[in-house]
């Protein structure tokens, strides 16, 4: 029912990633077991910076598994045929990341047995409930869409009717599983660094940037190891996609240095001091970090902005790693972090991910590398089979 | 009559449509009223507290209230400021009310001890935010309640918090407590634990450890709702302020400055 | 005919699988008899000072678990500490307070939640034993 018989063919290469990836996902699952025994003060985090990269990486991964909808929604709703091979690709991408920010999610929890008091006690008013409300669905929707869209590859049919609606339900949905993970920052009053109608905006903007980055870059790494093709006219509409959205991520960005280096709001800068600009006798390890991410982005806009450098393939793979990373640090470390420090009394408290906390992250990334590796090699294989099925047909 | 896979699927989806969506207008029913019960009265009692800081500002160095609130709860002590927990416990009055400065006061000032504590909030952003009721406003007195049993250790509270009054049990706290108070439970690691108010003592007719500890009666306890208790005499009498009051939060735990 | 190749007999490989199944089918016989278990019930020591708990023995046997979660759901949610028993005793809802000054933890708690397997029994994650608190008298 899954198709995982296509997955359980493949070339030595193919065996000996997969194996890669087990290795880390083992050593991530002892480092868990460890955590779940001594508890989450095995981790970096703290009394003052209570989230660190568990909660940083989960909403980096929210927004590259919405990003799926900047290729449903351009072949769905505009006709637009070039994506015709590319839209399962982006929600095989979707499950594999929305599975990785569920496990982000579990590995976080203090007390993770008790994880069901969230449905048992269900609180509405908590945008936390709502969280998984939507990440939940959005997963069980792309679930659906990806098999019976395969499933219906594999016959040689055409997807049934009753299918479009729910991938038509699919666009709404990704804008909302990113913009319910926004409400949880932006509606707190306390932490000014997230205290911004923009930040749902900002989330979006930047996710529509790193999902279909990464999305051309898995396709170009797959056309490269397997030969198999979405179509360059995808490619190039796709990176026009990315374009876009960089130039809104990076117009939001300029938006807040404005709100905040304008106003001189002494609350606003001083977690702008805290990660960015540091203190008389402070800086923080994140500071070039933070630095580093603008200037990828920076330099990622201009390589997309300029038709040559974003057609050239060579030049495209650095222009969609620099978008992907610098929002990857930027979500994934900075933003989180960053809530926290300053703490409510103005501590300027460091957190330095242990490493046991790298290697449960660098688990649950194994996870969802190991999910896309075998989504892709059963599309690719049910496509390939159905290819040549097609000009066996014709050649009878 | 044979009952195809596809009508099976179809009353089965039905049915599970129906069954959620029932609970969830439950859920959404209790949300409802809570919010309505809160807006709508007053609680019958009104707990607060008003801190006198020049009274505790005589005794330097004094923290018999730290001490009263950990013996009676079990608050574990760390060396390690990262692992701390805290419920009540002292900043300097700069970092407590770092917008009111003005720059000109003399670093004694600038440092004056002040006990802070979770502020038991009228319209409390940490309870907004629970995803499992773990901690709620109880409606018989306004203490924003805290239960050990259903906290699964998010730490979105933590999160919400403007006041920084939770803290995480980041280990197992029974390592790093050497007196056991057999009469109040510890806690165990994974959960949010703050300030309660001491509702067990205030079930016997006590007032908080911590104001019964003061030697000079700096912490002054009462029901707010009461216009003749001490609380409310003293609000009335002298300027009091509350911690960033901007936000909207209502904290309950009062200044005297 | 083929030449039947060097790998080993079928017969091996079903033996040994069979001998294995046994094994860890019989697993649970064979422990309990190298750790010297026997099916003589727990040895519980009962409380001196009262003769009656707070509810009668029956229900108490079946469903003291359930007395105790709503014990706990009375005094945290609900705000209410007292329990009128069926006899009018009236008891404070406290495990450790009530509960447990009459009973011993480890003679009596603990040595039918051995005998029954339950590995986890999280309350005393929290709650605390009277008994090891320093300074009681029991």
């Amino acid at each position: 029912m899954f198709l995982l018989e296509k997955a359980v063919v493949g070339s030595r290469r193919y065996w000996i990633w997969l194996g890669s990836l087990s290795f880390v996902i083992l050593l991530g699952f002892l480092s868990y077991l460890r955590q779940f025994d001594y508890g989450l003060g095995l981790t970096g985090m703290s009394q003052n910076v209570t989230w660190g990269i568990y909660v940083g990486q989960f909403t980096f991964m929210v927004g590259v598994a919405a990003s799926a909808v900047m290729v449903v929604l351009p072949y769905y709703l505009h006709d637009r045929k070039e994506f015709g091979r590319m839209t399962i690709l982006g929600e095989c991408l979707a499950i594999s990341a929305v599975t990785m920010c569920l496990l982000f999610i579990f590995v976080d929890m203090g007390q993770p047995t008790r994880l069901l008091n969230v449905v048992l006690n269900a609180q509405p008013h908590s945008m936390m409930f709502w969280d998984m409300i939507s990440l939940g669905g959005y997963l069980v929707l792309n679930v659906i869409i990806t098999l019976v869209t395969l499933h219906a590859e594999q016959n040689g049919v055409p997807s049934p009717g009753w299918i479009r609606p729910l991938i038509l339900l699919s666009i709404p949905w990704a804008v909302s599983i990113h913009t319910v993970t926004a409400f949880l920052y932006s509606g707190l009053p306390g932490r000014s660094f997230w205290f911004t109608a923009l930040l749902a905006p900002r989330f979006l903007a930047s996710a529509f940037a790193s999902g279909p980055a990464l999305l051309i870059l898995l396709c170009m790494a797959m056309r490269k190891l397997t030969g198999h093709e979405v179509g360059e006219k995808a490619l190039r509409s796709l990176a026009v996609i990315v374009t876009y959205a960089m130039t809104c991520n990076i117009f939001f960005v300029l938006m807040e240095l404005f709100t905040t280096f304008y106003s001189q709001v002494p609350s606003l800068r001083a977690h702008f001091e805290g990660i960015y600009l540091g203190r008389p006798g402070y800086h923080s390890w994140l500071q070039p970090f933070g630095w580093g991410s603008l200037a990828m982005m920076g330099v990622a806009l201009c390589l997309l902005l300029i038709p040559r450098t974003r057609r050239d393939p060579q030049t495209l793979t650095l222009a969609c790693l620099l978008t992907f990373f610098s929002v990857w640090i930027d979500k994934g470390l900075i933003l989180i972090v960053g809530g926290f420090i300053p703490s409510p009394f103005g501590a300027l408290t460091p957190y330095v991910p242990t490493v046991p906390e790298i290697c449960i992250t660098a688990g649950v990334w194994a996870v969802g590398l190991l999910m896309i590796t075998v989504l892709f090699k059963i599309t690719r294989s049910v496509e390939a089979e159905e290819a040549m099925a097609w000009s066996a047909e014709a050649n009878a | 009559m044979k009952l195809t896979r596809k009508e099976f699927l179809k009353v089965s989806g039905a049915c599970l449509l129906g069954v959620s969506g029932k609970k969830l207008l439950a859920a959404l029913d209790n949300a409802t009223k809570k919010e309505a019960a809160s807006g709508e009265v007053r609680w019958p009692k009104h707990w607060g507290m008003v801190v006198d800081i020049r009274k505790c500002r005589e005794d330097q160095g004094c923290a018999k209230c730290i001490e009263a609130c950990n013996a009676a709860h079990n608050v574990p002590a760390f060396d390690d400021a990262a692992h701390e927990v805290k419920w009540i416990w002292k900043e300097p009055l700069a970092a407590v009310f770092p917008e009111q400065q003005t720059g000109y006061e003399q670093n004694a000032l600038k440092d004056v001890p002040v006990p802070v504590l979770c502020n038991h909030c009228d319209n409390p952003p940490c309870v907004r935010v629970c995803p499992t009721d773990a901690t709620w406003k109880r409606p018989e007195d306004g203490i924003v309640m805290m239960d050990w049993h259903r906290c699964i250790g998010c730490r979105y509270c933590m999160a919400a918090c403007p006041y920084g009054s939770r803290s995480f049990n980041w280990v197992d706290p029974r390592t790093h407590l050497t007196h056991l108070n057999p009469d109040y439970p510890t806690r165990t690691k994974g959960v949010v634990e703050k300030c309660t108010f001491c509702p067990e003592r205030l079930a016997k007719g006590q007032p908080p450890a911590c104001v019964e500890a003061c030697p000079d009666q700096a912490m002054v306890f009462g029901d707010l709702s009461d216009p003749r208790c001490e609380a409310r005499r003293l609000l009335a009498s002298r300027f009091a302020v509350g911690r960033r009051t901007e936000l909207g939060t209502g904290p309950n735990v009062y200044y005297l400055v | 005919m083929r030449k039947k190749s060097k790998s080993m007999p079928d017969k091996v490989w079903i033996i040994s699988g069979l001998l294995l199944f046994l094994g860890l089918t019989t697993y649970p016989v064979w422990h309990n008899l190298s750790a010297h278990t026997t099916s003589k019930g727990p040895d519980l020591v009962l409380p001196v000072s009262a003769k009656e708990c707070v509810a009668p023995l029956s229900y108490m046997r079946t469903s003291h678990t359930k007395l105790l979660l709503s014990w706990r759901d009375e005094v945290v949610r609900q705000g209410r500490r007292t329990y009128a028993a069926a006899d009018g005793k009236v008891y404070n809802m406290s495990l450790s307070g009530t509960c447990l000054r009459c009973h011993n933890k480890q003679k009596f708690c603990d040595r039918c939640h051995s005998y029954a397997g339950l590995s986890t029994v999280d309350c005393w994650n929290c709650h605390v034993d009277p008994a090891l608190a320093e300074g009681s008298k029991r």
